[in-house]
């Protein structure tokens, strides 16, 4: 063991790269702004190509909004990782002395709370432009719920192959081809989840989907922890 | 304090390192200089962690690489012709973020030590991105310096610097290698490698063809040793 020196504690060190993240997104505004305009044009174009009438409306909500919520996600990975390698920050983070799971979580927490802040933002603008019976269901403690485990799950592998994209010159195009492959259960999890508590139906159609997308989570996130190391090293 | 035994790097079929021997005592101040595809870049990365050996062995600071990797990299501080740093932080916030990744205690009062050295006092609290590159290459040893490293590594730290910048760079390499600390800068710059280091080795198609001590390049030019270990290395 090497105790001369003084290391980072390893929750620490996520707390760091978080806060680092964070604060530095509230100064340039980069990300968050990009994909809340994204969210936005993505629910209006939806809206006025689609013309639905009220039944459909009902239908299509789930869909709409975690398409919005994953093209949205996706410029935020691919942002967030950009910055790290543009200016050679990455390999700042790496010559740290912690393990370098602790990098992915701290990134994979400030790439959440970026997705999550979009989502609170594009559930009320979606409520009004799409007005049904079942946009009252956006803002209950049910749907709010499979959105977190929805949006966990996405950033969980999200983090993981936005890392690996970035290290390709074609890292803008790689990511989506990378991700939305391996991220359909959790896509397809949360729009049925979602669309069973909008339409109010049984609890237990609710939770098989809420079960798929917690293992997933777990699955995911315990892969990420195994392997991030590997995939960031040259 | 470094010690590498026929290290070989290959990338796919490409090898870069063709068996390097190479040993650093502790303090002294090392040029490795070469031609661009030399393999500076790769031997440097992979003494700083970021790079993994093919063959042969590595040992810095008494640890084997890549297997104390972490404890490396807590005796480790590393320089680029990038800066590492985060644009939309400012210095102290850049400062005080790599502090918490190396678990530094005390740390505010380091933050304003190293400060200090680097000249950036009066600008702790502006934004990096503000920052002319001569300044973001001061705060880059600044970053590098902070948890007080016993070996320092400067991947070609004077590129993109103008005249003036580059003799403050001077100044605070001059203050870093005073300090005891072992230097390995790599540098198409002949001249100022003439003037800092204590011992010049030639990098040349992947092995170290040819090294010298300052006393025992005696009158002669390293311009002449550098051409003259070229031209014996084809």
């Amino acid at each position: 063991m090497d105790n001369k020196r003084p290391s980072s504690s390893y929750f620490q060190a996520v707390l760091a790269v978080a806060w680092k993240d964070l604060a530095a997104e509230l100064r340039s505004r980069e990300l968050l702004s990009a994909m809340l305009v994204f969210a936005l044009l993505v629910i209006l174009i939806f809206n006025f190509s689609l013309e639905l009438d009220k039944e459909a409306r009902e239908n299509v909500t789930a869909g709409v909004l975690w398409t919005t919520f994953a093209f949205a996600g996706t410029l935020g990975l691919n942002r967030s990782m950009a910055v790290e390698k543009d200016r050679g920050c990455l390999d700042g983070l790496l010559l740290a002395p912690v393990d370098r799971s602790a990098i992915y979580f701290g990134k994979a927490i400030s790439n959440l709370a970026f997705m999550l802040l979009v989502e609170i933002i594009v559930l009320p603008v979606y409520s009004i432009l799409y007005t049904s019976v079942s946009t009252m269901r956006l803002f209950t403690p049910a749907f709010l719920g499979v959105t977190l485990l929805g949006s966990i799950g996405y950033v969980a592998v999200g983090t993981l192959l936005a890392s690996m994209a970035v290290q390709s010159r074609t890292r803008d195009v790689m990511l989506p081809i990378l991700l939305f492959p391996v991220i359909v259960p959790v896509l397809v999890a949360s729009v049925q989840a979602s669309r069973a508590i909008l339409q109010a139906l049984e609890m237990s159609e609710v939770m098989a989907w809420v079960n798929l997308l917690i293992v997933y989570d777990v699955i995911f996130i315990a892969l990420a922890f195994m392997v991030f190391d590997y995939v960031v090293e040259e | 304090m470094i010690e590498v035994r026929k290290l070989i790097k290959r990338f796919g079929l490409k090898t870069i390192l063709r068996g390097v021997d190479f040993s650093v005592a502790p303090g002294e101040f090392v040029a490795l200089l070469g031609p661009n595809g030399a393999g500076k870049t790769t031997f440097l990365r992979i003494l700083s962690t970021l790079s993994r050996p093919s063959l042969g062995a590595v040992t810095v600071a008494g640890f084997r690489l890549p297997q104390d990797a972490a404890a490396v990299r807590r005796r480790l501080g590393v320089v680029s012709h990038m800066p590492l740093l985060y644009g939309d932080l400012t210095a102290e916030e850049n400062l005080r973020f790599f502090g918490r990744m190396y678990g530094l205690e005390m740390l505010a009062a380091r933050i304003d030590d190293v400060l200090e050295m680097v000249g950036l006092t009066a600008r702790r609290r502006d934004l990096v991105r503000t920052f002319s590159r001569g300044m973001q290459q001061r705060l880059a040893i600044g970053r590098a310096v902070l948890h007080n490293p016993d070996v320092m590594l400067f991947d070609e730290p004077y590129t993109g610097l103008d005249q003036d910048a580059s003799e403050m760079l001077d100044d605070v390499l001059r203050e870093v290698a005073a300090k005891g600390r072992t230097v390995v800068m790599t540098s198409h710059d002949l001249a100022r490698a003439e003037e800092l280091a204590t011992r010049f080795d030639i990098l040349s198609r992947g092995v170290i063809s040819a090294s010298v001590s300052r006393a025992g390049l005696g009158a002669n030019n390293l311009l002449d040793f550098y051409k003259q270990a070229l031209a014996n290395g084809q």
